[in-house]
């Protein structure tokens, strides 16, 4: 399933750890989309663990996570338009 | 349940790869080209001058992800898998199968059947779609269904390889009748390799690469040992068992990729190119578009014939890799070969 992560980290006071550790657990799992969004192709299972690892770096009364599920048939419900189309995960990935 | 999962094709030469996070990052010239999830692959096909750290190696080790390497050309260099699966008892029942003159030429007799009657397939099917009569054809189809009858009658692996002889002079024989595309670059007079001396032959065999990459996964995915096969003898630094079973790909997957590709006008001669000595291979042009149709065609959903499953046709060898584990294990009184209909 690909799931949509946009978060929104609160700088100041631990603010810059908090964000590069949350990109990071977002990196490890998916594309970097735009600045604060990442597509991530990921089992359930996955998933969960990816969520657990995302909520133990966040700070609650500061920072705000969004996560949008798509499914599998998530390439009806993303369009990009512009610059930097990132690559699709499911298709012949040749560099 | 395993799913099928992207193969990174590295391509571009001089490219770098090295870990980062959990990522492959892929570099050229200093610069970062993608960084792709490790757990979105199941395999990383590197051509040419592709290097990577050692810590990318390990990095694709822990995670079941198979490192191959080909030259610029496509043929097959060499690969890098993790720790052995599976289990030793089923590794030894094997060897003991491989050294049984009966038992190898049961396995022979199963791989042959569905390599047999697969070529048979791609035949009959050209036949029936071009709806002229074409005696060349009619004839090969005829004979093929001669000599997969005469399998069942043969009982040592000598004359099957004899049986597979015939079967091979008849098909490649034929096999310029399926080929419509009128241009001269296209013409096709038979297998050659070592170098390709034409066209049709540069596809072919660089196909093959790609798909012995793919089974070779495969049956080391479920711990079976690639280097001894039954119907190909054992030799040093040639996986016996992952040709056995590419067997009942070839005519199936490959030849018949080649063919829409040439036919559909896909390739062109543009995407080829031919040395002084006539050996003949792919541009990079032309691998790039070849890599491109083969993912798809391995995308696409097929019902495996003997598990009545719905599948991608990428996971076909997966899963027939696990039923000949479950033949050698004995769970299973034969291998169902995969059979196209």
């Amino acid at each position: 399933m690909l799931v949509l992560i946009s978060y929104d980290v609160a700088s100041g006071s631990g603010g810059a750890k908090r964000l590069r550790r949350i990109a990071k657990a977002c990196q490890d799992h998916g594309q970097r989309v735009q600045y604060s969004v990442f597509e991530c192709l990921i089992t359930p299972a996955q998933w969960s663990m990816l969520r657990q690892r995302l909520l133990d770096e966040m700070d609650a009364d500061q920072d705000s996570l969004r996560f949008y599920f798509l499914g599998a048939n998530w390439r009806n419900r993303v369009e990009h338009v512009g610059a930097k189309a990132g690559y699709d995960p499911e298709a012949p990935l040749i560099l | 349940m395993r799913t099928h999962l992207n193969t990174l094709f590295i391509n571009t030469q001089g490219s770098y790869l090295a870990k980062k996070g959990e990522c492959i990052d892929v570099r050229q010239e200093q610069r970062s080209m993608a960084m792709v999830p490790i757990h979105t692959l199941e395999g990383v096909a590197c051509f040419g001058q592709v290097s990577y750290s050692p810590y990318l190696m390990a990095h694709c080790a822990e995670h079941g992800v198979s490192l191959s390497h080909f030259d610029e050309r496509g043929r097959f260099l060499a690969a890098m898998r993790g720790p052995t699966s599976g289990n030793v008892l089923l590794r030894r029942q094997q060897y003991r199968w491989a050294d049984d003159p009966q038992q190898a030429a049961q396995m022979t007799r199963f791989i042959l059947h569905a390599k047999l009657r697969n070529g048979r397939t791609v035949m009959a099917r050209a036949l029936r779609e071009r709806g002229q009569t074409n005696t060349a054809l009619e004839t090969t189809v005829h004979e093929l269904g001669v000599l997969v009858a005469l399998l069942d009658k043969t009982d040592s692996v000598e004359s099957l390889r004899g049986l597979e002889g015939r079967a091979g002079a008849l098909y490649w024989g034929s096999f310029q009748h399926l080929i419509y595309q009128d241009s001269p670059e296209f013409k096709f007079f038979g297998r050659s390799r070592r170098p390709p001396l034409d066209r049709v032959n540069a596809l072919l065999s660089f196909l093959y690469a790609m798909l012995m990459h793919d089974v070779r996964s495969a049956l080391e995915g479920v711990g079976l040992d690639p280097y001894v096969g039954f119907l190909h003898q054992d030799r040093p630094g040639r996986p016996g068992l992952a040709l056995d079973m590419m067997e009942e790909f070839r005519p199936y997957l490959a030849d018949r990729l080649a063919l829409t590709l040439i036919n559909r006008g896909q390739l062109g001669a543009k995407d080829f190119e031919v040395q002084a000595s006539q050996a003949t291979y792919l541009t990079e042009a032309g691998r790039k578009k070849v890599i491109v149709a083969y993912q798809k065609r391995k995308d696409e959903q097929i019902t495996h014939p003997f598990l009545q499953e719905h599948c991608a046709i990428g996971m076909v060898w997966h899963l027939q890799a696990l039923l000949l584990a479950r033949y050698i294990r004995g769970d299973l009184d034969g291998y169902p070969a995969f059979l196209w209909r």
